[in-house]
């Protein structure tokens, strides 16, 4: 990420250097790159510190020299931090797969049976459902961990993943649903005359064109997962997620920044790579948030 | 559709285990967290099962009034004041940054791509790496305080996320009259003239709706609170939460600047070009045709952002926020008194009113949303 920063300004440099710059000249697109370069400073400001301060050793971590650069770099604090959230990341990597993987298949039947197979009263179950998305996890919690201790899932990850599958069905079910309702009906009516029926239809004419939607679902979920924090911090403290692992070691005052810089880092790194390998779908997924998307 | 009734019911068949989950899991469980806020529930490891259920009883909304009123829950309404400040803000520097930067990127700039990837990274983090990495650069003694001194000038002293200093100060009984004035600019005004220029029947609900909070507001909040509350109490804009805006902001206008975007990549050239005919200046352009379209977009963007930030947790537990009074939110207080007070009924009522906060900006949007969408058959 914070390689591709510096490269920017080259491209004005060189743009600069043309011949006959000064003459035609304009300055309002200088200016507009000039912002842009700014707000790209700021924006990545944070991603500097935490790979500066994390190259640092103990010994030079200090708050009065934050911004400078170490006498000697060393990597250190990643072997620290890695040590202190493996299990975190452990848990979390057993989470995420089954976690994304389920409520991806559920929202793609779900999302076929509402743009395809409309039925009376779907448009009222379909708003009821997206409700889910948009309420605040506390007003549920409480009698989730209640019945999570009564099935014996309570500190548990099967637990965790039953309630990121639940609470994960209304966006996965909105994306596929809206994705499939751009597949035209005449193509599922030519199946049906073949004599497909409702996982025929699914299997042979839906199933195949589905996988540019369930790589945004897939990501989108993932990322949810992964940095989910109020489910992980109450539902299971004896299997920490990576975001609870996370949290204790910066909470816990006896860590050095250096180290708590490097855990941020690893963290975040999964997404993070994601997002930058496929952020296209990634940028779909976030749309879709707001509905129409 | 030709399709046969056999198949139409494994369809309804195929659906109905998602909506059986999610009407126990969302239905089913907040009617529980709503009647658990009418009692008194404790969990004190002290007591035994049966003592607890012989204490437990039905206080109807006590413990919604000792949010309101009591002296020994100010922490509540700290918290209630908080957010409503955190979401005022952090839509706005959310809305600005992110328009600003979505306009930058639509003028045919090169390396658009790497700008957009770096404006939208933070999306992809946790909220506690937010809060973590933040909390570090605002030390008070070093991090963004120090910035200043690298140009050669004087450090910053602001103290940031720990500051106690307070602004905007009010006592607690005005607070029904504030809203109520608020409610008039932000709801009324701009319903009433929607009703006048366009006739919108959402307009006319909403002010129906604002006009019922304001009677309630004024004619029973205000003089029961007055008659309840023992003493004044001061609430006002706590300065630490800029540093929870500048966190959140820095991770969420990246949002609004994709949402923008999308919205301008969907405005025709030509109309822009038809506009400049005209005799538009490029400033008359946005004022006249671009504003004016992007205007839904803004309003899905406000809730979805306030939606956030209304039940906001991670970020402020992850600054510390469990120690600073002065970054509460009903979202820690919530889970405060809950796993750590063993006060659960204090805690669900804490989050049914957190789920009336973003209920009452969501469901006219979730409705809105849907009510234009063609049906099919």
């Amino acid at each position: 990420m914070s390689s591709s920063a510096p490269a920017l300004p080259k491209t004005i440099a060189a743009e600069g250097r043309a011949p006959g710059f000064l003459n035609n000249v304009r300055w309002g697109q200088l200016l507009i790159y000039a912002v842009l370069i700014i707000f790209s400073l700021a924006f990545l400001l944070p991603v500097y510190m935490v790979l500066l301060t994390s190259i640092k050793s103990t010994a030079e971590v200090d708050i009065s020299s934050m911004w400078e650069f170490p006498r000697q770099i060393q990597f250190d604090s990643f072997r620290l931090a890695f040590d202190q959230l493996k299990i975190g990341l452990g848990n979390s990597l057993s989470l995420v797969i089954p976690g994304t993987v389920i409520s991806a298949v559920l929202g793609s039947i779900n999302g076929y049976v509402l743009s395809k197979w409309k039925f009376p009263g779907a448009n009222i179950i379909f708003p009821l459902m997206l409700f889910g998305m948009f309420i605040p996890y506390q007003a549920i919690i409480i009698p989730l961990v209640q019945f999570l201790r009564t099935v014996s899932l309570y500190n548990s990850i099967p637990g965790l993943v039953l309630c990121h599958v639940v609470y994960g069905l209304p966006i996965t079910t909105l994306i596929f649903r809206n994705y499939y309702s751009e597949v035209p009906d005449e193509m599922l009516e030519a199946g049906a005359i073949d004599g497909a029926g409702f996982f025929g239809l699914y299997w042979w004419i839906v199933l195949p064109i589905s996988l540019p939607g369930f790589v945004v679902v897939i990501i989108w979920q993932f990322t949810q997962i992964w940095n989910e924090f109020l489910f992980g911090v109450t539902i299971a403290q004896g299997t920490p997620t990576v975001t609870v692992a996370l949290q204790n070691l910066s909470g816990s005052q006896i860590v050095q920044w250096n180290v708590q810089m490097a855990a941020a880092f690893l963290a975040a790194l999964p997404t993070l790579l994601v997002y930058i390998l496929l952020g296209r779908y990634f940028i779909r997924g976030l749309l879709a948030g707001s509905i129409k998307g | 559709m030709s399709r046969g009734s056999k198949d139409r019911m494994i369809a309804i068949l195929m659906l109905s285990p998602s909506v059986v989950l999610l009407a126990i899991f969302v239905y089913g469980f907040i009617g529980s967290t709503a009647y658990m806020s009418l009692t008194n529930l404790s969990t004190q490891m002290q007591l035994s099962e049966q003592l607890r259920k012989a204490q437990e009883k039905f206080i109807g909304l006590g413990n919604y009034n000792s949010f309101m009123t009591s002296p020994l829950d100010s922490r509540f309404r700290i918290g209630f004041v908080n957010t409503l400040f955190f979401t005022l803000l952090f839509i706005l520097v959310c809305l600005v940054v992110g328009l600003l930067l979505a306009i930058l990127l639509d003028q045919k700039i090169k390396g658009e791509s790497i700008f957009r990837t770096i404006f939208l990274f933070p999306m992809a983090l946790s909220f506690v790496v937010t809060g973590v990495v933040w909390r570090w650069l605002f030390n008070q003694n070093s991090g963004i305080n120090l910035l200043p001194t690298l140009v050669g000038f004087p450090a910053g002293t602001f103290a940031w996320h720990t500051s106690q200093d307070q602004i905007l100060q009010f006592d607690w009984v005005n607070f029904p009259i504030i809203v109520s004035i608020l409610v008039v600019v932000i709801v009324v005004l701009p319903s009433l003239w929607y009703i006048v220029r366009q006739r919108s029947r959402i307009a006319m609900f909403i002010l129906a709706l604002a006009l019922l909070a304001n009677t309630y507001l004024l004619l029973i909040a205000a003089p029961g609170l007055r008659s309840a509350m023992v003493r004044p109490e001061t609430h006002g804009f706590n300065l630490a939460l800029l540093a929870v805006v500048l966190a959140a902001g820095w991770q969420m206008s990246g949002y609004t600047m994709a949402m923008y975007l999308a919205g301008l990549r969907g405005i025709s050239e030509e109309l822009r070009e038809a506009a400049r005919v005209d005799g538009c200046t490029e400033f008359g352009v946005y004022r006249r045709i671009i504003f004016p379209l992007l205007a839904p977009i803004t309003l899905s963007a406000i809730i979805i952002l306030g939606h956030i930030s209304l039940k906001i947790f991670d970020l402020v537990y992850s600054m510390g926020g469990g120690d600073l009074l002065s970054i509460d939110m009903p979202g820690m207080f919530m889970w405060f008194e809950t796993y750590r007070g063993f006060l659960p009924a204090r805690g669900a009522a804490v989050a049914i009113i957190m789920l009336l906060l973003v209920a009452v900006v969501i469901i006219p949007y979730l409705w809105s949303s849907l009510r234009g969408e063609p049906e099919n058959e």
